[in-house]
């Protein structure tokens, strides 16, 4: 690969003919994907961010109103609502999954016999259409035919009624997210292979406990890994829709529902822009999510210099 | 040895534990409705109730067999456009200079990171305009002008492919259009198989694409005909667990004949970070 010119000054030599010629190719092979960019990408989001600062319910012309949709979200109940319930899911959600997901991946890379056995095992889930994964749940939820609170009983304890009851509706889905973590876990796995067993052999013979060796080798070769799925699973996890909608709409034709504990940001954003028709608004709210994303990101990415390992840094 | 022994249980026990959802979908699918509710559960229905599956489908007013044609449109639109255009894209940024080509290449992994709540609604606005609310152009068109993540990948294959055989093409005269088609396209069909394959998933689950964009009831896909079956259906579990093993087995199926291919291309995404 050519080495970049990072100097500010970069003399303007024209191009001979021949990189020309390969300059228009270029443009050309890549034209279908300017065209998405300008017309399926770029026009939609400076659309969109004219529209965050107007008032528009589709009937009428939209009304230029300044930010009063970003004030007035400083005095929305639901948009609070959206927030609190999204961040408890992703605080607890993401943490728990990654760790089950190097769990098993750590399970899976000390097992020799059957392994694409349980490895199938645990990934398939990761295929299933959240939608379905949604159903099927709500149906393992149910507090009185449901054998998740068949099991409690038996072991004594009284269930609660999960999906039903707005202090629980979203444990149930936290527990939910977890039979996914199949993808995560593969990523882990790859990762573990990646470690030189030449590591692991200096350590034993310095004397080092499996403790030891899990803290001082596994976790920095693995940083890098660590780091893909948790920024991944972030964005993912705020972003969080599908299952929010179908466990709402089945229990009360309210989204969000039972007692707005399962609004998630994004199904709040989409019911005030399709169900009330406040397309300003919802267009605005779209916009303190992306920089709400922005913000996380940047600040994970800092704090990965101080724990992410890499290869060859000084 | 005490290791190893643990380490086995614990693998047993969580993949029973994984499989469970599945095993308890299949079983409810088959009961006959006025005993899903009886404790200790019955285990496994005898006789199985596949008049269950017949009940599911033969709704009228969720025509499933409409819905699958529907996501079957979908796929083979929206699989072309995107094996299509991705090639062509990815080529132009792996093999070819220009000015400007690395700053476009930073706004294409920008666009990755984009959440796409930012878009909803001026998306919809944008193709509600075009009079294409109720179609399937609004699913379809884009995908024939290039996937962010699809070029990436298709690009870091194709950086790794030795140029010999390109330069010995061009040498003897060959267009941009023969090199592509005559020799990257056949060196990458491994790359084309893990895409198909993953599009074709992301595709039959898409809920909230085919949820915005398709009003009317004819153009459902699956993804979301089941959706609307599970909320009509509240009280016949059993129906609702029919319809999931059907969406769910085409899945399940692809996955356990194309396994490699899929554990390769999830590790072909993390690794390259």
């Amino acid at each position: 690969m050519a080495i970049a010119k990072k100097s500010l000054l970069k003399p303007k030599v024209p191009l001979t003919p021949t990189e020309k010629r390969e300059a228009r190719t270029f443009y050309i092979l890549i034209s279908p994907w300017i065209f998405g960019l300008i017309f399926f990408t770029g026009i939609p989001l400076v659309w969109s961010l004219y529209l965050s600062f107007t008032k528009w319910d589709v009937l009428t012309p939209p009304q230029f109103i300044g930010v009063e949709n970003y004030a007035d979200m400083l005095s929305d109940k639901d948009f609070y609502q959206s927030l609190k319930v999204t961040t408890v899911y992703s605080l607890v959600s993401v943490p728990v999954r990654l760790a089950i997901a190097l769990g098993l991946a750590l399970l899976l890379n000390s097992a020799t016999r059957a392994v694409g056995f349980f490895r199938t095992a645990f990934y398939l889930p990761a295929v299933v259409a959240s939608v379905a994964v949604a159903v099927i749940w709500r149906w393992l939820f149910n507090p009185r035919f449901g054998p998740i609170n068949g099991f409690l009983a038996v072991i004594g304890i009284d269930g609660p009624a999960w999906l039903n009851d707005p202090d629980y509706a979203l444990w149930a889905l936290i527990i939910m997210s977890f039979w996914g973590v199949g993808g995560e876990m593969l990523i882990f796995f790859a990762g573990l292979k990646g470690i030189p067993d030449q590591l692991y052999e200096a350590a034993e013979i310095d004397g080092a406990s499996k403790w030891r060796k899990f803290l001082n080798i596994t976790i920095p070769m693995l940083s890098p890994t660590i780091f893909f799925n948790l920024v991944m699973s972030v964005i993912g996890s705020f972003q969080t829709f599908d299952s929010a909608f179908v466990i709402s709409t089945a229990s009360a034709r309210d989204l969000g529902s039972p007692a707005g504990s399962t609004l998630f940001y994004v199904l709040n954003i989409y019911r005030q822009g399709f169900s009330r028709l406040n397309m300003g608004y919802a267009t605005a709210l779209a916009w303190v999510l992306l920089a709400l994303l922005f913000i996380l990101t940047y600040l994970i990415n800092r704090s990965s210099q101080r724990w992410v390992y890499t290869e060859g840094a000084s | 040895m005490a290791g190893k022994i643990a380490t086995y249980a614990a693998l047993i026990l969580l993949s029973a534990l994984f499989v469970f959802p599945f095993y308890w979908m299949i079983r409810s699918s088959l009961m006959p409705k006025h005993l899903l509710n009886i404790w200790p559960p019955i285990w496994w229905p005898n006789p199985p109730v596949w008049e269950n599956y017949v009940q599911a489908f033969s709704n009228p007013f969720l025509p499933f067999g409409k819905f699958f044609k529907n996501t079957m449109i979908l796929e083979v639109g929206m699989i072309t456009g995107r094996l299509i255009s991705v090639t062509m894209i990815a080529y132009g940024f792996a093999r070819l200079r220009a000015p400007g080509k690395n700053f476009l290449f930073l706004i294409l992994l920008m666009t990755l990171m984009l959440p796409g709540a930012v878009l909803l609604i001026p998306k919809f606005v944008f193709f509600s305009r075009l009079g294409w609310i109720n179609t399937f152009y609004p699913l379809i068109i884009p995908a024939w002008f290039g996937e962010a993540y699809a070029v990436f990948l298709f690009r870091q294959f194709f950086l790794s492919l030795p140029r010999e055989l390109e330069e010995s093409a061009i040498i003897d005269g060959a267009n941009i259009f023969q090199i592509i088609t005559r020799i990257i396209i056949p060196l990458s069909i491994p790359v084309y198989a893990v895409i198909t394959i993953f599009s074709f998933r992301d595709i039959w689950n898409d809920f909230m694409g085919p949820l915005l964009y398709l009003s009317s009831l004819d153009k459902y896909t699956i993804a979301v005909g089941l959706a609307f079956f599970s909320g009509q259906y509240t009280s016949e579990p059993q129906l609702q667990m029919a319809a999931s093993v059907v969406f769910t087995i085409p899945i399940i199926i692809l996955f356990f004949f194309t396994q490699r291919a899929f554990v390769e291309g999830i590790q072909m995404t993390g690794l390259k970070g």
